[in-house]
C-alpha cells in the first residue's frame, strides 16, 4: 500500500476525501492542476456521442475499456422496451450502441437486466466500491460517494478526456463536513434530510468543496439512504459528496458481480478500513445539524434550496432579507402558481413521480408500496412508478410491489430517467403540478410549464393517495 | 478549441439569478449527436415570450451575456455552452457560476468571468440605458471595460494560458502518458474492472 498518503506524508491528519484524492494523483505540482486517475467511467447516450466523435477525429482509442461501462437511461421509453417513437431519440440510442461496439465498450441496452439509470446500475453490479474515483457525464454522479469514493459529474469534453487518457486534470478542492448529530425521527428520511441541508446552504453553498456527510444519523442510514443524500450534493453546488465506508458498505458490496473475492476481498477491506477522516483533520468549513429537529421536507419553489417543512406554509417573498433571494422567490411563486401563506399540505397535485437516481432504488419502492398498500391513488392524480433499473424492477416484481402499485391505480413502468428530466415522452404538461421523488424542481425540468415539488418516497405515496401534499401520518 | 484573448460587443442584461442549465437549454433539445446546431434550444421556454430580452431588437446582436449569480447550476450538459456559443455569445459575466458549467465553458472557448454583484448591477444599468454601448472582455489583461469603467477579475493562470492558446486538454495530458502508465502499473489488482463482464 505504498500510495497510502497518510503513511507517506507522516502524521498530518487527513480527511477521507484527501486520502482518496491523494491516492489517485498521477501528476501534481507546477502550474497545472492535479492529474487524477479515474477508476470507473460510466457512459450514457446523451453526453457521450460528441466525445466519441472527438476520439474518432483525433484517431484515438478508449484507453481503458475495462474501466468503462455504458447503459441507456436518459432518453429511453418507459412504456415499452423496444419501440422508440421519436426518430431523434432512437438515433441517439443507436449511436451509443454503435460507438460502444466500435470502441469495445461494454453496454447494457434496453431489455438487458442491467439496463437502467446509470447511478443505480454501478452500485448494483458492485462496480462502485470504496476509495475509488468515479466520473460520468451526469451531475448526479455524486451518488457513488455514498461508498466512500470521490465521484462527480463531468461535461462532454471531459468525457472525451477520460475516454482517451483515463485521467482528468482537477484543481484541488476544498473540504467541508456536514455533521448530522442524533437520530432522524420516525417518518423522516434521507431525502428530507438532504432537502433540509440544501435549504440551509442554498444552491451555491457547497461550491468548490468535496463534502463529507458524517455523524450518527448518517451512520444509521441504509446504503440506499446514503446514496440519496450524496446524490443531491450537486444541488447545493458541491463538487462531490461522500460518506466513509463501514460494515454496512462492505456488506452491500460483498457478493455483487464485480466485488473482490477471497484474498482480494480481504486486501480490499483492509484498505477500505483506512479510509476515514483522521482525528484532528481540519475541514475548510463545517455545518452541524441536529437530526432530532427534522420533519418531512418539501420544496415550494423552482430550485432545490427553496424548501420548507411539510407542516409549513409557502413563504412570503417579502420576508427574505436578501434582495436576490426576494426576487428569486417572487419569480418562483409566479411560476409555481402559488400564494404566499398557503399551507403546504393544501397544495393539490396532478402527478406523482416515483423514481430517478435519487429515489428509484428497491428500498424507495418498498417504502412507497407500504404506504400505498390497500389504498387507492386519488382520482385526480396520475401516479407513475419508474424503477431505477431493470433489476430493481425485477426484484420489485418478485416482492409483489408491482401488484401493490397496480392495484392502487398507479402506472407501473420500465426503468429509466423518465420524468426526472422530461427528455423522453414522460413529461408534465403546462401548468400541471407534480410531487416528485427526483432531484430538481427547475422551471420546465419535468416538462414545459410543469410545476415540481420535490418530496421523499413516503410523502410521494401519501400525496398520491390524498391528492395533496401529505405524509403517511396524515392518511 | 478557439483561442480567446479579448472580445468587444454589446451586452444582453439578463436580470435573473439561479439560471440553471435546464433553463439555458431544456432536455428535449439534447437529442442531437452533433456539437453544433443548439441555438434554437437556448432559453427555449423564455424565448416563446415576445417580451423576453433576446426577443427585443436592441439586444438581438448582443455577444456578452451579463446575468445574476449561480448561472449554469444543475445538469452537467455541455449543450448549455454549445447553445450559448451557437447563438452568438462569446462571454458570460456573473457573480458566480455552477462549477461544471464553468469548466465546460472554458473548454469550448466561451469566456466566463466572475465580477461582484455591484459590477453586474452597473453593467445591467448601462446596457438597459444604452443597449448599443459595447463592453470589452479582455482575458489578456483580466479586465472588463465599459465606457470609463474598468473592473479587473481573477482567473486561474493555467486556465488563462490554455484558453489564450486555444489548447486541447487531451493533447496536454498525453504529454504525461509515461506517468499515467506508471500509475497504472502500480494499481491494486483487486480494483474492479468492467471487462470481462460479470453479471
Amino acid at each position: 500500500m505504498s500510495r497510502t498518503p497518510h503513511e507517506a506524508e507522516g502524521a498530518r491528519p487527513q480527511t477521507l476525501a484527501e486520502k482518496v484524492w491523494n491516492a489517485h494523483v498521477v501528476r501534481t505540482g507546477g502550474q497545472q492542476p492535479d492529474l487524477l486517475y479515474i477508476d470507473l467511467h460510466l457512459l450514457h447516450e446523451v453526453t457521450s456521442p460528441q466525445a466519441f466523435d472527438g476520439l474518432r477525429q483525433a484517431g484515438r482509442k478508449v484507453r481503458r475499456t475495462d474501466l468503462t461501462i455504458a447503459t441507456e437511461d436518459h432518453n429511453t421509453p418507459t412504456d415499452n422496451l423496444f419501440t422508440i417513437a421519436d426518430p431523434t431519440s432512437r438515433k441517439q440510442i443507436e449511436t451509443l450502441r454503435t460507438n460502444c461496439e466500435e470502441f469495445g465498450v461494454r453496454i447494457h441496452s434496453l431489455g438487458d437486466e442491467n439496463q437502467g439509470v446509470v447511478h443505480v446500475v454501478g452500485p448494483q453490479l458492485g462496480l462502485t466500491q470504496p476509495g475509488m474515483t468515479v466520473v460520468c457525464g451526469d451531475s448526479h454522479t455524486s451518488t457513488h460517494g455514498a461508498f466512500g469514493s470521490i465521484a462527480f459529474g463531468i461535461g462532454t469534453s471531459e468525457v472525451e478526456h477520460v475516454l482517451a487518457t483515463q485521467t482528468l486534470p482537477q484543481a484541488k478542492p476544498k473540504y467541508m463536513a456536514v455533521t448530522v448529530n442524533g437520530s432522524l425521527p420516525e417518518g423522516v428520511s434521507a431525502k428530507d434530510l438532504i432537502l433540509k441541508i440544501i435549504s440551509i446552504t442554498g444552491t451555491g453553498g457547497g461550491k468548490g468543496h468535496i463534502v463529507e456527510y458524517r455523524g450518527q444519523a448518517i451512520e444509521e442510514l441504509s446504503m440506499e439512504g446514503r446514496m440519496t443524500v450524496c446524490n443531491m450534493s450537486i444541488e447545493w453546488g458541491a463538487k462531490a459528496g461522500m460518506i466513509a465506508a463501514d460494515e454496512k458498505t462492505f456488506a452491500y458490496v460483498q457478493g455483487r458481480p464485480h466485488a473482490p473475492q477471497g484474498e482480494d476481498w480481504d486486501a480490499a477491506v483492509e484498505y477500505w478500513r483506512t479510509l476515514k477522516t483522521d482525528e484532528g483533520a481540519v475541514f475548510d468549513k463545517e455545518i452541524v445539524i441536529d437530526a432530532a429537529s427534522l420533519s418531512p421536507f418539501v420544496t415550494w419553489g423552482t430550485n432545490p434550496g427553496q424548501g420548507v417543512e411539510l407542516s409549513g406554509n409557502v413563504p412570503d417573498p417579502a420576508a427574505f432579507e436578501d434582495a436576490i433571494e426576494r426576487t428569486t422567490a417572487a419569480n418562483a411563486l409566479e411560476y409555481m402558481g402559488l400564494e404566499a401563506g398557503t399551507p403546504m399540505r393544501e397544495i393539490g397535485v396532478d402527478v406523482v413521480f416515483l423514481g430517478s437516481c435519487t429515489n428509484g432504488r428497491i428500498e424507495d419502492l418498498r417504502t412507497a408500496a407500504e404506504v400505498i398498500k390497500g389504498r387507492k391513488v386519488a382520482g385526480t392524480v396520475n401516479m407513475m412508478v419508474v424503477p431505477g433499473s431493470a433489476k430493481v424492477r425485477e426484484q420489485a416484481i418478485e416482492e409483489g410491489l408491482d401488484r401493490v402499485f397496480i392495484e392502487a391505480g398507479a402506472d407501473w413502468r420500465f426503468a429509466g430517467c423518465s420524468m426526472c428530466l422530461g427528455m423522453n415522452p414522460d413529461q408534465l404538461t403546462p401548468g400541471q403540478r407534480a410531487a416528485s421523488t427526483s432531484n430538481r424542481n427547475f422551471e420546465g425540468r419535468q416538462g414545459k410549464g410543469g410545476r415540481t415539488h420535490l418530496v421523499s418516497p413516503a410523502v410521494a405515496a401519501a400525496t398520491a393517495v390524498s391528492g395533496h401534499l401529505a405524509s403517511p401520518a396524515d392518511l | 478549441m478557439d483561442k480567446f484573448t479579448t472580445h468587444t460587443g454589446r451586452v444582453a442584461p439578463l436580470r435573473r439569478s439561479n439560471v440553471d442549465t435546464d433553463q439555458i437549454i431544456p432536455a428535449v433539445y439534447l437529442k442531437r449527436v452533433t456539437k453544433t446546431g443548439f441555438e434554437d434550444g437556448l432559453f427555449a421556454e423564455w424565448r416563446e415570450d415576445e417580451k423576453f430580452l433576446l426577443n427585443q431588437a436592441e439586444y438581438k446582436d448582443a455577444t456578452v451575456l451579463v446575468t445574476g449569480t449561480e448561472f449554469g447550476t444543475g445538469s452537467s450538459r455541455e449543450h448549455a455552452v454549445w447553445a450559448l456559443k451557437d447563438y452568438g455569445f462569446k462571454a458570460v459575466i456573473a457573480p458566480r457560476f455552477g462549477d461544471i458549467f464553468r469548466g465546460n465553458s472554458l473548454k469550448n472557448g466561451l469566456l466566463t468571468v466572475e465580477l461582484p454583484e455591484a459590477a453586474v448591477e452597473e453593467l445591467w444599468l448601462r446596457a438597459e440605458l444604452h443597449p448599443d454601448a459595447e463592453v470589452t472582455v479582455d482575458l489578456a489583461e483580466r479586465e472588463v471595460r465599459a465606457g470609463d469603467r474598468t473592473w479587473t477579475f481573477e482567473f486561474d493562470e493555467f486556465l488563462r494560458w490554455r484558453m489564450m492558446e486555444g489548447l486541447d486538454d487531451v493533447a496536454l495530458t498525453l504529454r504525461d502518458e509515461d506517468k499515467i502508465a506508471a500509475f497504472e502499473s502500480n494499481r491494486d489488482a483487486w480494483r474492479p474492472r468492467t471487462l470481462p463482464a460479470a453479471v
